[in-house]
């Protein structure tokens, strides 16, 4: 088991390199840099401009500004913002947890919608329950997420005035209190439930098609032989043979939620990286915006070692591999 | 045997299945009797409806899928009768099956050791620990080495002769009086066949267990079964005792199936091929004679309209009116044979 994980973690390696050389070509290919927006400023010329650029490295060769990047991510330092003038690590760090909390939130009421849905679907597959879900999983299916979630906020939040509208926290509340936590979650919950609800289709519907194709497995026939209770035969046998496949999902789940947050963010004013990654892009904030690539692409990895760690708890037939 | 030794009544069995909207009979008006400490076989080519006979008699079926008909006595019950919960205290303690494919009849997940227990935990009082010891008894049983560490094993790490013998294990875990073995080797190699047959005659002289033995292997059959019934489209054709059956089978299909067995007469011939398949359950013609669509050259006048099992000799019944004319001609087909000497065994 550990022998597998440590080997699992090493393969990340070079999965790290060959994404940490994608991010830089990528910041290298964007057009323009940080300082193309002063071009037409009055008062500076275009020679300050150069000498701006020298110092900052950007007219080192190619190499060497990646290998400054790299020794700079090893030591934290994901750069400067030019637009906010303050380290994007630091920018990044408190927006980062607003974005981890709600993709958390987001991915527990999933599972906590799905699983369930997913389950009775499966079990009474082809009754009148079964339909009503699959119905429902071609409607959040089919509805855009900007959509829903404006419509989310209209209703639940300037019409019923059931949640807030924006903002993280209130900000005349003590930190670290417990009403103070209990407000974060307030402020999470429509956004969370708003992304929830339309992230359940994959969930329910790989659940419901692994139920009915397990139902049909000879090894339950041979757990119904030896006279196991039907309910006792979907705990023990179908359930967890049913559920490997959404663990080997969740790498890809979190990638989703990620992106998700893109819009939730904004359309919540929701201050996560999601947010601060539209706001970086439109305003050339590009150290911020590589900053951000990469910690989405390594959330990624992350992702799918997690995946693979929970596979090869459940299967025993990846532990030997 | 008398019929204080009856274990097992089938009684007009009829079991349908459900295509496209319309139930139609794999298994149609079955009779059959198992005695105890007896093993009859099953044979017939694939389609004929064996195994849907088999999971007829646990209740193994879709509800919504199936319907059955008639009765099961079984130990002075009607298991037709009986709920699923009812049904729950006789699967894997009275009855129990043995499955065809050793590598999908076990759980992935689940150590076999566990998967041997299961069934006594809902059929035995013992406890947690006394469970583990019965498991590893019946591994070495089922002559597996090394017991106590296999019964940690995932089904993976065994080879396909290992599984089938736990899948035996998991069978005679709550020592059933009726063992239903459906293909028991099919899905084995050749040498690993010979062994498991063993071991399946072995444990049946020591626990005096009854055994319905599915198969299509006749080969199996002769060296195991004490009587042997035919199945073709849904209906027993013939019954009768080994020894008999193979000395004098009567029935077309039997002779048919006979001889295209491998055997040391036909040695370097071509074997014998059954004219035509197994029709499927909805383009099954159903009345007259089932068989006849696969036989060449018989004469209306001789047929009964729909022929009847009827006992021609003690213990050996055939459906076929004039099973005395025909006989396996050189061409690999059933002939007709003479025509003065008609069958008239009521
Ligand atoms: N659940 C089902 N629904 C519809 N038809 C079925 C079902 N199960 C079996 N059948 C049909 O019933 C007939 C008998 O099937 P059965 O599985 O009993 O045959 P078998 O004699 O066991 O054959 P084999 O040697 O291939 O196992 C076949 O025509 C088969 O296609
Ligand atoms: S001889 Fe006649 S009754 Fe007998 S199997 Fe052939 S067709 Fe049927
Ligand atoms: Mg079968």
């Amino acid at each position: 088991m550990w022998k597998f994980v440590v080997r699992r973690i090493l393969i990340m390696i070079p999965q790290l390199v060959v994404l940490s050389v994608l991010v830089f070509i990528l910041a290298k290919v964007m057009p323009g840099d940080a300082l193309s927006g002063l071009v037409e400023t009055p008062g500076v010329d275009s020679s300050t401009i150069e000498d701006m650029r020298t110092n900052l490295g950007i007219n080192d060769p190619v190499h060497v500004q990646y290998l400054n990047w790299i020794k700079g991510l090893s030591q934290g330092d994901l750069g400067t913002s030019y637009i906010h003038q303050r380290p994007v690590l630091e920018l990044l760090e408190a927006r980062l947890w607003n974005t981890v909390y709600l993709s958390a939130a987001i991915l527990f009421l999933t599972y906590l919608i799905a699983i369930p849905l997913g389950i009775t679907a499966g079990r009474f597959h082809d009754s009148l329950v079964d339909k009503l879900i699959v119905g429902y999983n071609y409607v959040t299916y089919a509805t855009p997420l900007f959509i829903f979630a404006l419509l989310m906020l209209f209703v639940f939040g300037f019409q019923l005035q059931w949640f807030p509208t924006g903002g993280s926290t209130d900000i005349n509340l003590e930190p670290e209190t417990f009403s103070y936590y209990m407000d974060k979650i307030y402020h999470l919950l429509l956004p969370a439930l708003s992304g929830a609800l339309l992230a359940t289709v994959g969930t329910i519907q790989y659940l419901r098609n692994e139920i009915i194709d397990t139902k049909m497995k000879d090894f339950i026939k041979t757990a119904k032989s030896k006279g196991v209770p039907e309910a006792k035969i979907y705990s023990h046998h179908i359930l967890r043979n049913s559920f490997l496949p959404i663990a080997a999902f969740l790498g890809y789940e979190i990638t989703g939620l990620i992106t998700g947050s893109i819009f939730l963010e904004s359309i919540f004013s929701y201050p996560g990286i999601g947010q601060l990654f539209l706001q970086s892009i439109s305003q050339r904030d590009f150290s911020v915006v590589t900053a951000l690539v990469m910690v989405t692409g390594v959330a990624t990895l992350i992702g799918t070692l997690l995946s693979d760690i929970i596979l090869s708890l459940v299967d025993p037939r990846i532990r030997v591999e | 045997m008398s019929n204080d030794d009856i274990l097992l009544q089938v009684e007009d069995l009829t079991t349908s299945f459900r295509i496209d909207d319309q139930y139609y009979p794999a298994n149609d008006h079955i009779n059959l009797d198992v005695y105890e400490n007896e093993i009859v076989a099953i044979v017939g080519e694939s389609g004929c409806g064996k195994s849907a006979f088999g999971h007829s008699i646990m209740g193994m079926h879709s509800q919504e899928q199936t319907k059955i008909s008639g009765k099961i006595h079984f130990k002075g019950a009607d298991l037709l009768s009986y709920s699923n919960t009812q049904l729950n205290k006789v699967r894997g303690k009275e009855i129990s099956m043995i499955f065809q494919d050793p590598l999908t009849a076990l759980n992935p997940l689940m150590i076999v050791g566990k998967q041997i227990e299961e069934g006594m935990k809902y059929h035995t009082k013992l406890s947690k620990n006394k469970r583990k010891q019965k498991a590893i008894e019946i591994l070495s049983e089922v002559k597996i080495p090394q017991p106590e560490r296999v019964y940690s094993q995932y089904p993976h790490e065994l080879s396909g002769g290992m599984r089938q013998r736990i899948v035996i294990a998991i069978a005679i875990a709550c020592e059933p009086s009726l063992i239903i073995a459906d293909e028991p080797t099919t899905a084995l190699d050749v040498t690993i066949q010979a062994r498991i047959i063993d071991l399946l005659k072995e444990l049946k002289r020591r626990m005096k267990t009854s055994i319905i033995l599915i198969t299509h292997d006749l080969g199996v059959v002769s060296e195991m079964a004490d009587r042997i019934a035919v199945m073709y489209t849904g209906e027993f054709v013939e019954i009768g005792e080994t020894k008999n059956f193979l000395k004098n089978p009567l029935h077309p299909y039997s002779k048919s199936l006979l001889h295209s067995l491998p055997s040391k007469n036909n040695q370097g011939e071509k074997l014998h091929v059954i004219k035509g398949v197994v029709p499927s359950l909805n383009h099954l013609q159903r009345q007259g004679c089932r068989f006849k669509p696969r036989m060449s050259g018989t004469d209306d006048s001789i047929h009964e309209e729909t022929p009847t099992l009827r006992e021609v000799e003690k213990g050996h019944w055939v459906r076929c009116t004039c099973y005395k004319h025909f006989q396996i001609d050189n061409h690999n087909q059933v002939v007709e044979g003479e025509k003065d000497d008609v069958f008239q065994g009521q």
